[in-house]
């Protein structure tokens, strides 16, 4: 049954997030983060030692013949060491016509092999996750996944949750001020007798100036970045390939607000009948500058 | 319980031991980088935005003066000013992960250059300099 909250109530949760962006202005240091703006791919990017970066990650949808979902993904990425970095993510989801869910964990961690820059960049991820069907965060798409997964009501997709060991390749390269980067998926059920299932995301990125202008400026160039992202599922160890898998491409925009968190737009068109229309997405992203090494600063 | 909050406890504290002021990078350096010719050096321009980069990028850890925080490095010691601007594009581009200093490399050349150019501008510091080894003749003046 669906509850209309009531106008006290938006304002009571308006005014929470007012206090709380309040709490994180004073008792941070904000830093524009340097990473490019994709909402899956991952570039060869690492959190900064001793930084821990917040992040909101937003998308809605609508599946052909299915409600509405919009999902809500919460991420506390830390810079544990300069080639380690580790990342927590909460996610919940709410359906139209149907309830608001939480759908579950994850945890990954992203290593640097190596401690130069090369032309190819590689990065190596592991992910443990507990996420149930119900799931709708969109952070990967890989194996058999289609829309029609999406149309089960969420008291029986939350029944079932999938323990998986998710691991990626991660191949980044920053070449003129594009990053281009490359993610091969390798996803395994631990609690259930399924097969290894694949996906890929690639993605592109440039800011929209390479040099730095002269005077502060809100709205200058460098401060925003525009990208693309190509993503989808390869099939399983079973059946490896484009057959019954999702597909998107998608335009991303990113814009640094001054002294303020990094904030990301994107549009994903599905390019086959398996994937949804169209997934929108938000990202807004805050990075806690030396964490937990504030006391010892000059 | 216990092993888990010892593993917390261990995992929080890995930040701490990093980034003295070491200039052992430098013999990672090839000939070909040291000399590499700054396209922005000395332009009163690049000087202002890379000092702009340098807020929002850098002096979180080298402090807003470069002068160091904690046990992050001073930028306006001999060894960091009288480096080439290639030596100093170099770490910027590479960083030092096994003693904190991250790679910026994801940021455009151009942007690193600037960066280079207000690092340099900024001079050696003589009231840090003199701190630490007096005695020693100092290099340059602040600016």
């Amino acid at each position: 049954m669906k509850t209309v909250p009531t106008f006290r109530a938006s304002l009571r949760s308006f005014c929470q997030g007012i206090v709380f962006l309040l709490i994180v202005h004073f008792i941070a240091s904000f830093s524009a983060a340097q990473e490019p703006p994709y909402f899956v791919t991952y570039s060869d990017y690492m959190e900064e030692q001793g930084n821990l970066e917040l992040d909101f990650k937003g998308a809605w949808g609508t599946p052909k013949y299915g409600n509405q979902f919009r999902s809500g993904t919460m991420e506390f990425e830390y810079g544990a060491l300069g080639w380690w970095t580790t990342e927590v993510y909460l996610s919940g989801q709410s359906t139209a016509n149907d309830s608001t869910i939480f759908t579950g964990y994850r945890w990954e961690n992203r290593f640097r092999p190596f401690p130069r820059e090369y032309f190819i960049n590689p990065v190596l991820y592991v992910e443990y996750e507990a996420v149930n069907f119900a799931d709708r965060s969109f952070l990967e798409v890989t194996g058999h996944a289609t829309q029609q997964d999406l149309l089960v009501p969420n008291n029986l997709a939350r029944q079932e949750i999938e323990r998986s060991l998710e691991t990626k390749l991660i191949l980044s390269s920053n070449v003129w001020g594009w990053n281009i980067s490359e993610n091969f998926i390798a996803e395994k059920a631990l609690n259930e007798s399924e097969p290894w299932e694949f996906g890929y995301a690639l993605g592109l990125s440039r800011p929209l100036a390479n040099a730095a202008s002269a005077r502060n400026c809100t709205f200058c160039r460098e401060r925003f970045i525009a990208a693309a992202e190509l993503f989808g599922g390869l099939g399983d160890s079973n059946g490896f390939g484009l057959r019954a898998t999702s597909q998107y491409l998608g335009p991303i925009i990113s814009y640094d607000v001054p002294k303020g968190p990094t904030v990301a737009f994107s549009t994903d068109f599905g390019l086959n009948d398996n994937s949804v229309p169209r997934i929108y997405r938000i990202r807004v992203s805050y990075e806690f500058e030396q964490i937990f090494r504030r006391k010892g600063s000059k | 319980m216990k092993t888990l909050l010892i593993c917390t406890f261990f995992f929080l504290a890995l930040p701490g031991g990093f980034a003295q002021a070491d200039q052992s990078w430098k013999k990672h350096v090839s000939a070909a980088e040291q000399a590499k010719a700054n396209p922005y050096a000395e332009q009163p321009d690049a000087i202002a935005a890379g000092g702009r980069l340098f807020e929002n990028y850098c002096a979180q850890c080298h402090g807003a003066d470069a002068l160091g925080r904690g046990k992050r490095p001073s930028l306006r010691t001999p060894d960091v000013q009288n480096a080439t601007d290639g030596e100093i594009f170099w770490i910027l581009k590479n960083g030092y992960r096994y003693r904190g200093m991250p790679s910026w490399n994801s940021l455009p050349e151009a942007s690193r250059w600037q960066l280079v150019t207000y690092v340099k501008s900024l001079g050696v510091n003589h009231e840090d300099q003199t701190a630490k080894d007096s005695g020693r003749e100092k290099t340059g003046s602040p600016k």
